[in-house]
């Protein structure tokens, strides 16, 4: 190994700037296939567990499929099919309204996280625990415990609001409402996974400037909205495009808590779920990889925008 | 992120579904007569329910007093994921050598070559059809040739709360009930006991086999034709079967699709909020350990045009592709035997298909009129209607019915829209 590039690895950092491509090329040659090696072991499994399985669902989405295997040529049929297939639109607005319900949970997780990491609140602890217990427990064991919750018979939730005078809906059975309770559900979900990495975000901003801040006289508030939100925008990055993904995959709530008999579900249903039903349901797999296509075009193409958007709003100190 | 692990294994599913398409191979046909009791070889058992799992241990081991050299593996996978996984293993031919089977899919792995026919048992006579009943035979056969032993057997009947009939003043329902009995008595007790928030029927939701498929065969309709290439939901009959449950449902008799869906039928049963249900033998059990044990009985379905239930059945059957088919196929002629019914009835596991051994099945609640499930099988029963790929047309059920019996789309024209799309379903298989 040369001084020279020696020099370079001791500088690792540098190879990300935008002037690297040169030297980096300069790198690769003398460094020979040692690198290539190391991450071989990653890159054979991304490959056979993600890339292989993307390639063969876009082929079998040009392929009407057999229930055992085997499968012919079909070109762009599905894609006609999914042109003209009007479940497919509304399942995508459906998708859309329950990724924007559970996008206004990211606002609240930013309040709650800088709640419950103000400096000297007792019992801190004790409240981190129970906001993120339930991305703990299992979505499916969840939604079982709010399928009992929001029955519209003998539900506690009706029950609560019966003594109040209020006569509660069907809740999970009514169309319009059950997107919406699901909705609501994956928003309590998602909070404490949210609000466990604005934690470790608020943890990053030094405690300088707040006690400059308050020496300068700005209130509580306004230090939250220009030290704290501008601060914590990397985070509150991450955490919306993790939402955004996961709600172009709302399938296992929607599955448990409307259950598949559900009068409501032809109006709520997701694209996974229609997925899912043409795949595993109807053995209609190549309409279903097809969908699977659709969905993996819309989640890249939402993540792009954010990408290039993220450049107007992220701080990156 | 949990998700995201859930969409890797929807994706690795289909991988492995579309890596092992093309393997296969034919085998070699089981030899005339019985295996050779030495025979050596180890054999897998695939099945779903886990509370029958003590009845089917105990069958493997008086296999073993024949056949001491072939040992058996059972493989218990949950009902809701048994067929998913089914499938996956036979797109790479490795099913297990011996497994459960029910009518919607049987003809799906028939026709795809995954089971082996049974020709050599039967021509041999170690399997004899005419111990099952014959509409279970039928179900298990494709083009003239059977495929599966039939194992045990269901029939549907009016389950009834004595208790909720004699607080409305009602008379309990008798086996000449009609239509107009049923529906009068239903509305009857939904009104008087209405400030208890209980109903005279629970309509079950939860397929046909429980409700519409019933009703409709007892209106004269059909729900799929003889040759399974035609639906029946848009004959005037059938439509007649569907209004039934709509009818039930608009004057109150029954709770409303909404509450049907929150609270499943079985539930209002079991826990005293419906005076009646139609159900199958399977729920014997759990009523017999519901707060109406005591209450309940069973009375035949009442009547339309004509009497009638579907039969449905689970069979044994083999995967054509078993490396031990001659093994195999000891297991499942074993498997039909009366003896191995004996054991399913004496431990109380399902009510076996074999004829003449129902009877400790019958005994075991004799509150409950079980007598009605076993009649209903002689008298009046109907085949469960399949085709090749059932699951998708009952798929279309699911999607359309709910509107019809909701009252938010006219009965007839749901049919209408049902058989059109099932027609264009049955046209591609």
């Amino acid at each position: 190994m040369t001084a020279n590039t020696a020099a370079r690895v001791g500088a690792p950092g540098r190879a990300s700037t935008p002037r690297a491509p040169r030297n980096q090329r300069g790198v690769r040659a003398t460094d020979g296939w040692w690198p290539a090696a190391f991450i071989l072991p990653l890159f054979i499994g991304v490959a056979i567990f993600f890339l292989y399985p993307i390639v063969e669902t876009a082929y079998l989405s040009f392929t009407a499929s057999g229930a055992f295997g085997g499968s012919t040529f079909t070109g762009v049929e599905n894609y006609a099919k999914l042109a003209s297939d009007p479940q497919i639109g509304r399942s995508l607005l459906n998708t859309l309204i329950y990724t924007a319900i559970v996008l206004c949970g990211v606002p609240l997780a930013v309040g709650l996280a800088s709640l419950v990491n103000r400096p000297g609140l007792r019992f801190a602890k004790f409240y981190r625990t129970m906001f993120f217990l339930p991305y703990v427990a299992m979505p499916v064991a969840i939604s079982m415990v709010w399928r009992m919750i929001y029955n519209g018979d003998f539900g506690v939730l009706n029950f609560a609001l019966s003594r109040v005078g209020i006569n509660g809906p069907h809740w999970i059975s009514t169309d319009g409402l059950a997107l919406l309770s699901v909705a609501v559900l994956g928003l309590w979900i998602s909070l404490g996974f949210n609000m466990i990495i604005l934690s470790a975000g608020l943890k990053g901003i030094p405690v300088e400037l707040y006690e400059a801040a308050s020496i300068d006289g700005a209130s509580r508030f306004r230090q939250f909205r220009q030290i704290t939100v501008p601060l914590l925008t990397p985070s509150i990055f991450f955490v919306v495009v993790i939402t955004v993904i996961g709600g172009f995959q709302l399938f296992d709530l929607l599955f448990v808590l409307l259950g598949s008999t559900n009068p409501a579900m032809a109006d709520s249903q997701s694209l996974v779920y229609l997925f899912f039903n043409e795949s595993f349901i109807k053995n209609n797999k190549g309409y279903g990889a097809t969908i699977a296509m659709l969905i993996l075009v819309l989640v890249s193409i939402a993540t792009a925008i954010q990408f290039r958007l993220q450049r107007r709003w992220v701080n990156y100190v | 992120m949990r998700r995201i692990k859930f969409g890797l294994g929807m994706a690795a599913a289909l991988s492995v579904a579309l890596l092992t398409g093309c393997g296969g191979g034919a085998s070699e046909p089981a030899k005339a007569g019985p295996a050779p009791t030495d025979l050596k070889a180890e054999i897998t058992y695939g099945y779903w329910d886990v509370n029958q799992k003590p009845a089917m241990d105990k069958v493997i081991s008086q296999f073993n007093q024949d056949y001491p050299n072939i040992k058996v593996t059972s493989e218990v996978t949950p009902y809701a994921q048994y067929f998913t996984k089914l499938q996956t293993q036979g797109s790479s031919n490795t099913l297990p050598d011996v497994f459960w089977m029910n009518g919607p899919n049987f003809q799906l792995y028939a026709s795809n070559g995954q089971l082996a026919p049974m020709t050599a048992l039967t021509d041999s006579k170690q399997v004899d059809p005419a111990n099952y009943p014959e509409s279970l035979n039928k179900l298990y056969s494709l083009d003239g040739k059977q495929y599966g032993v039939p194992k045990d057997f269901d029939t549907i009947a009016l389950w009834y709360n004595k208790a909720l009939f004699k607080q409305a003043g009602v008379a309990v329902p008798t086996a000449d009930w009609t239509w107009d009995d049923f529906h009068k008595a239903a509305k009857t007790i939904s009104d008087k006991l209405k400030s208890k928030g209980i109903y005279g029927v629970a309509t079950n939701m939860s397929g046909g086999q429980e409700g519409y498929y019933d009703s409709i065969l007892q209106a004269g309709g059909s729900i799929i034709s003889a040759d399974g290439k035609k639906s029946g939901y848009d004959d005037p009959k059938s439509i007649k079967g569907l209004q039934l449950w709509a009818d039930l449902i608009a004057d109150g008799s029954s709770p409303t699709m909404q509450q049907l869906s929150d609270t499943p039928a079985n539930k209002w049963f079991d826990n005293g909020k419906a005076a009646m249900e139609w159900t199958g033998t399977w729920q014997v059990s759990e009523i017999k350990a519901s707060p109406v044990k005591d209450d309940a009985s069973v009375a035949p379905l009442p009547k339309g045009e004509q009497k009638a239930t579907v039969i449905h059945g689970l069979a044994n059957v083999v995967s054509a592709k078993s490396k031990n088919l001659q093994a195999a196929q000891a297991f499942q002629a074993f498997l039909g035997t009366k003896a191995a019914a004996l054991t399913q009835a004496n431990m109380g596991a399902a009510n076996p298909a074999f004829n003449g051994t129902q009877q400790a099945f019958v005994d075991s609640v004799p509150s409950f009129n079980i007598k009605v499930f076993e009649d209903a099988a002689n008298e009046y029963a109907f085949p469960f209607p399949v085709s090749k790929n059932t699951a998708a047309w009952n798929q279309l059920e699911t999607d359309l019915l709910p509107d019809a019996f909701a009252g938010k789309k006219p009965v007839a024209d749901v049919a209408k829209e049902l058989a059109d799309k099932m027609n264009a379903l049955l046209a591609k298989e």
